[in-house]
């Protein structure tokens, strides 16, 4: 399936292949979001209240619409379910009651699961970064994490405007706040799958 | 207020609260002083697992949580400013009381236990329930003259699971007018502040900022008051707009009107300052 351009106002998919589909997925993404998206009929109320859906290459409908399909490759891969931030206004709005945001969130940790390639590999960056702060501080060090992010993304000067303001106005601390028992925090990370691996 | 007890709750600050926002922590403690509350900081707390660890591992995210939890003192209600930090912390117990099992094995871990009753609240909540009279008594400075837009944050104004928690749209307006700040309601006081797209791509979060602040603008409030401190923190630095305003911790207004005196140390944090707009109103010398 081609990747539509963003900004597009009306958008054209070409004819989907259903063969081959993966009936299992859309079992599995149920029990784990716990919500019923079968029952999506496209009637687009979360594609029109998405605050993001412009930066996303299929809006949340056409990921219900796949999903039921089980078209495993294309929901995995899909830069939507890096773009969600959460913010569930789709699941406040939906008329059938389908906790979009939940199957977001599924997806998002089956497609690290499953080793998809990830298209938005900055995003699994940051919240890469993110963790490093919690294991080795307990807590996240803002800091520490912009420095580290920009090293991974190879993006110093974008934002360093920002990251100057924030500075002079100490909203940047320079050290961390730590946890004293941070034994008790390194433990939990060992479940993290970078780890197991 | 002298005579009334003081009511004892253990408070969860928050990654946020205790690094890029400290205007936004000493403010609540200032406030919740005023009020009679006393906010023990939770001793040794550590990051509520946030959105990256529920992204990236969902154990990692129950135990980040769960340690707070067996951390609490018993008895005392969990307070939390952070709307955000409520949620995983409320989940992590929801999930515990589901799971025997998981519950067990993390109590047996830690040699502490994690009490399934506690009550975990947002610091709102202590103010509704606790708190209108407490407020209308300490009043020292009337906020005249404020007109705010309530943004509250996805979390608190739209909370996931949404049968299991609690809503609290009207609430910070209830609470502000009765410190006499005007509600200014026709602005986008619910959309989404970007999150951390705001560090991965900002880009998409701008103008989503703008139109969020230009709506506020266009609609004459004269600041925005918000419950969430990464919603504060985005909301100042990814607007780019010509005409900007004030964005305030509800807990800074709150300590405002409750006669605190050392905001001094709370506005040259703030990218747009607000110093203009409280002389204007009177409110600060």
């Amino acid at each position: 399936m081609s990747q539509p351009k963003l900004q597009e106002k009306s958008r054209e998919f070409p004819a989907v292949e259903i063969s081959g589909m993966n009936r299992a997925l859309a079992a599995d993404i149920r029990k784990r979001s716990g919500t019923q998206f079968q029952r999506c009929f496209q009637c687009q109320t979360c594609a029109n209240g998405c605050p993001f859906v412009q930066a996303m290459d299929y809006p949340p409908n056409v990921i219900m619409r796949m999903l039921q399909y089980g078209m495993e490759q294309e929901v995995l891969r899909c830069s939507t379910i890096w773009i969600c931030v959460g913010c569930h206004t789709c699941s406040s709005q939906c008329p059938m009651g389908i906790d979009i945001a939940a199957v977001m969130d599924s997806l998002r940790l089956k497609a690290v699961e499953a080793g998809a390639p990830i298209a938005k590999p900055n995003i699994l960056d940051f919240h890469e970064e993110v963790l490093r702060s919690l294991e080795r501080y307990g807590r996240a060090h803002k800091l520490s994490i912009m420095w580290r992010y920009k090293m991974q993304t190879g993006r110093w000067f974008s934002d360093l405007d920002v990251g100057l303001k924030m500075l002079a106005r100490r909203k940047l601390e320079l050290r961390p706040s730590r946890v004293k028992n941070i034994g008790e925090i390194t433990e939990l990370f060992k479940c993290y799958w970078r780890e197991s691996k | 207020m002298s005579r009334r007890p003081y009511l004892n709750f253990s408070y969860f600050p928050g990654c946020s609260m205790a690094t890029t926002a400290t205007e936004a922590n000493e403010s609540i403690k200032k406030a919740a002083k005023v009020l009679g509350f006393n906010l023990m900081e939770l001793e040794d707390w550590n990051c509520c697992g946030s959105s990256s660890a529920q992204t990236m591992c969902k154990n990692l995210s129950l135990g980040m949580a769960a340690r707070n939890l067996s951390l609490a003192p018993p008895g005392w209600p969990l307070v939390a400013m952070c709307p955000r930090c409520l949620h995983y912390l409320r989940s992590a117990q929801e999930c515990l009381r589901a799971s025997p099992e998981a519950h067990h094995a993390l109590e047996d871990h830690w040699g502490r236990p994690i009490p399934l009753d506690l009550e975990i609240v947002h610091f709102m909540e202590v103010l509704v329930r606790h708190g209108t009279d407490r407020l209308k008594k300490n009043l020292k400075r009337s906020l005249q003259g404020v007109k705010f837009v309530p943004y509250y944050g996805c979390t608190l104004f739209r909370p996931p699971r949404m049968q299991k928690e609690k809503y609290f749209q009207g609430e910070m307006e209830n609470l502000l007018k009765m410190l006499g700040a005007e509600p200014v309601p026709d602005a986008y006081a619910y959309r989404c502040c970007g999150s951390f797209l705001s560090a991965t791509d900002p880009e998409v979060v701008t103008p989503l900022v703008n139109e969020i602040i230009d709506s506020a603008v266009a609609a004459r409030a004269n600041c925005i008051v918000t419950a969430c401190a990464m919603c504060q923190l985005n909301l100042e630095i990814r607007c780019t707009s010509k005409v900007r305003l004030p964005v305030f911790h509800f807990s800074e207004v709150l300590a405002l009107a409750l006669g605190a005196e050392d905001y001094e140390e709370w506005w040259p944090r703030h990218i747009v300052d607000p110093r203009p707009l409280l002389e204007e109103l009177k409110l600060v010398a």
